[in-house]
């Protein structure tokens, strides 16, 4: 028992990453009908975002400081960031600290901006094109949008830490009636599970409440009808991009802590969120979130000891598996609309 | 001429130069000149340039003639490899064994994923391949490392039984790949001038190979199923209606496809006897994508352009450093020289990938048919100058984009 709730725990933190990611295309799908293979890349830039924050608040200067010798007595040279100047000392380490976090501030308009340009600068003149040449082009944006920040950061992973107070895990057998130690689950992870489900439920929000999303959402079931009332429709779903981006890239300003970013971050979870996808269902929003928590939980399953060794190598497949029985058996995918891609 | 039509017979003609003069072709500096690193007639790279035009005309059977965008398709060059490899360890160092083998196992493999991946068209189509090929990716690195040796890779040991031939040379070395008897790695230089001429065993095997694949695909372009596979692609409804089912089709030609890959997978292992599984990663599917974009899908030669050109790229423009482009721009001032270098500098050496996806962009966004499409439209600008010039009102003839 205590071993299921572990590994349920274990797939939170990861089916959230999909379920973001999942989100954000399957946004731009219903929306533009665009499959955007560039939307990995916005999740990589998102945690990129926590690491030029970061390095923004330590941008430090030396000074002399007469208190500490080296082992020959001249005084030490000492980096201070310019924050501890401005702030002082503890306040300035605390914004430090906190740089993962307060990044969500920074990257909403970088990303709200970065997703409107693609949109208005590339994706746009490719609405009337075949799919194929959608995936390609976005494809080709993604390599340079990968390589752009490989230039700029490059290829090792960058350790971004999180506030000192997330540091250390959670002892959750205890709460449960479980011994101590049994299931302990780090704090951050918990922090990132409920960072997805706040951000899913204010995309859900915002489409459901809102006369914004209201005309949203008459916009995906009927673009036609919407431009004819006389609503400009391109431009709402162009803000919708660029929320689907700054979605994607919140996903990836909380993920950095978890897993040090690098440029190919993107890529490895895009593969994933495609197939989440497919197995949500193009074009349906709970779908998506659905299949990304479950396809996560399922993931850390596999991956238990128990199973491997009955069916050794399944938990490097276990999600392809899925998506190929889904596409196969229930090719809407789990909760896709009628009507929606189906060929 | 071999049942092509007039102007296939002279692409066939021109592919067959190509191959036959690369040593020459890609030697166009000479050794001691500055510019002798674009130099690209070395066997190791020519061999590459041939072997992934064999891959890029296999995938362009199935998307350019079918449309079906396979993101999958380094998953049979992968199995073609491993198969090659295991010729090699079991059987004999001969090359013909190895390469049969890898084409079959290709085959069969595509069989599998093409009967579960074209029950699906479009997006679903793309993504079903590419999770298989991430599935076999991931297996072979993980359980199925009996067969794949994991991360380390595939190579040939000394303790192999090798049957026809024999574990290790007199010497006690590993033995070569051969064509019975000609080593692979066997080459002669010929010096002329200044100039030094590669001719290697193993780049004329390939090329040989690359010929012939050449002239099996313009047959299939040619062929009554050629037109069947585009009628599939512009329109799959109507062809549903005549009463005739698509399927058989689509799967012919995805085996074919997946057949050409494992050739490219055979030769390449047969070249350098080592498998890896990062052969099947899904990066390496999107390259042989970029390939037949850039040349042009659905054109003949573009495939073969394709491959060339970023297979040069890869390992020509990567070597561009710093010190190379301060060499070229000494001419300007200073300043002006710094700033430049400076400019250029994101875009080559380790830089390249992002010149090539810039290119890759732009050819996606405004030359659809890829540098062959690029290549009629000069041709096409340039008749029209001299047209104008002679005052003659006949139209530049618009050609069909093969």
């Amino acid at each position: 028992m205590d071993a299921i709730i572990l590994q349920i725990l274990n797939g939170l933190d990861k089916g959230s990453a999909y379920a973001l990611i999942a989100l954000g295309l399957t946004l731009i799908f219903g929306t533009l009908g665009v499959v955007n293979f560039a939307h990995g890349a916005l999740f990589m830039i998102g945690a990129f975002c926590a690491v030029t924050l970061n390095r923004i608040l330590t941008l430090s200067h030396q000074v002399v400081d007469e208190s500490r010798k080296d082992f020959l007595g001249n005084p030490l040279k000492v980096d201070v960031p310019y924050v501890n100047d401005w702030f002082g000392e503890a306040a300035g380490a605390t914004i430090i600290d906190w740089s993962v976090p307060l990044a969500i501030l920074f990257s909403i308009p970088v990303m709200i901006a970065i997703g409107v340009i693609m949109e208005r600068g590339l994706i746009k003149h490719f609405y009337r094109r075949p799919h194929a040449d959608q995936i390609l082009v976005t494809f080709g944006l993604a390599i340079v949008l990968q390589e752009i920040i490989k230039y700029f950061y490059g290829a090792n992973p960058i350790p971004t830490p999180a506030p000192d107070v997330f540091r250390g895990s959670f002892d959750f057998g205890v709460l449960l009636g479980f011994d101590p130690n049994v299931i302990i689950y780090p704090y951050w992870r918990l922090v990132y599970f409920a960072f997805a489900a706040l951000i899913v439920g204010a995309v859900f929000a915002f489409l459901q409440f809102t006369t914004f999303g209201m005309v949203v959402r008459a916009g995906m079931a009927d673009r036609e009808t919407v431009g004819l009332l006389g609503i400009n429709i391109d431009r709402r779903f162009t803000i919708m991009f660029g929320l689907a981006a700054a979605v994607a890239g919140l996903a990836g300003v909380m993920y950095a802590p978890i897993n040090s970013p690098n440029y190919h971050m993107g890529m490895d979870f895009l593969v994933l969120s495609f197939v989440v996808v497919v197995v949500g269902g193009m074009g349906s929003l709970p779908g998506a979130v659905l299949a990304g928590f479950v396809l996560g939980v399922l993931e850390s399953f596999a991956s238990m000891n128990e199973i491997k060794t009955i069916l050794p190598g399944i938990d490097q497949i276990i999600i392809y598996l899925v998506a190929i029985i889904i596409l196969l058996t229930r090719p809407r995918g789990l909760m896709g609309r009628k009507g929606v891609m189906e060929d | 001429m071999f049942g092509l039509g007039k102007k296939d017979t002279t692409v066939f003609v021109v592919v067959i130069i190509l191959a036959l003069c690369a040593p020459f072709i890609l030697n166009p500096f000479p050794g001691n000149s500055s510019l002798a690193q674009f130099n690209a007639g070395y066997p190791d790279l020519m061999q590459r340039f041939v072997i992934f035009g064999i891959f890029a005309i296999g995938f362009n059977l199935l998307f350019g003639l079918t449309g079906y965008l396979s993101f999958g398709h380094a998953a049979f060059l992968g199995a073609g490899s491993y198969a090659a490899v295991w010729m090699f360890k079991l059987l004999s160092m001969n090359v013909i064994p190895a390469i049969l083998l890898s084409m079959i196992v290709a085959g069969l493999f595509a069989v599998v994923i093409g009967y579960v991946s074209l029950r699906r068209s479009g997006i679903y189509f793309s993504i079903l391949t590419l999770a298989f090929a991430q599935m076999s990716y991931n297996l072979a690195y993980s359980v199925l490392t009996p067969i794949t040796n994991g991360e380390t890779g595939l190579q040939i040991t000394l303790d192999d039984p090798r049957i026809l031939g024999s574990s290790a040379t007199a010497d006690g070395g590993i033995p070569v790949t051969n064509l019975f008897g000609l080593e692979m790695r066997h080459f002669t230089t010929v010096d002329i001038g200044a100039w030094s001429f590669n001719f290697s065993v193993g780049y004329y095997l390939c090329a040989a190979i690359m010929i012939l694949a050449f002239y099996v695909a313009v047959r299939i372009f040619r062929s009554p199923f050629g037109m069947m596979l585009r009628a599939i692609k512009s329109n799959q409804q109507r062809l549903y209606y005549t009463g005739l089912n698509a399927r058989p089709y689509t799967l012919a030609v995805f085996v074919i496809s997946g057949m050409y890959a494992g050739l490219a997978g055979g030769l390449l292992a047969s070249m350098d006897p080592l498998a890896g599984p990062e052969r099947m990663q899904w990066t390496a599917s999107g390259e042989v994508v970029l390939m037949t974009i850039l040349g042009g899908a659905g054109t003949l030669i573009g495939p073969v352009l394709g491959a060339g050109f970023i297979k040069y790229f890869e390992n020509i423009f990567s070597k561009i450093n710093d010190g190379v482009l301060h060499s070229w721009f000494a001419f300007l001032p200073d300043g002006l020289e710094n700033f430049i270098v400076t400019l250029v500098h994101p875009f080559v050496g380790k830089g390249w990938h992002l010149t090539l996806g810039l290119m890759f962009m732009l050819v996606v966004i405004f030359l659809p048919g890829g540098l062959v499409e690029g290549g009629q439209r000069i041709a096409r600008a340039l008749r029209r100058g001299k047209s104008e010039d002679n005052g003659a009102a006949n139209k530049a003839s618009h050609e069909p984009a093969e």
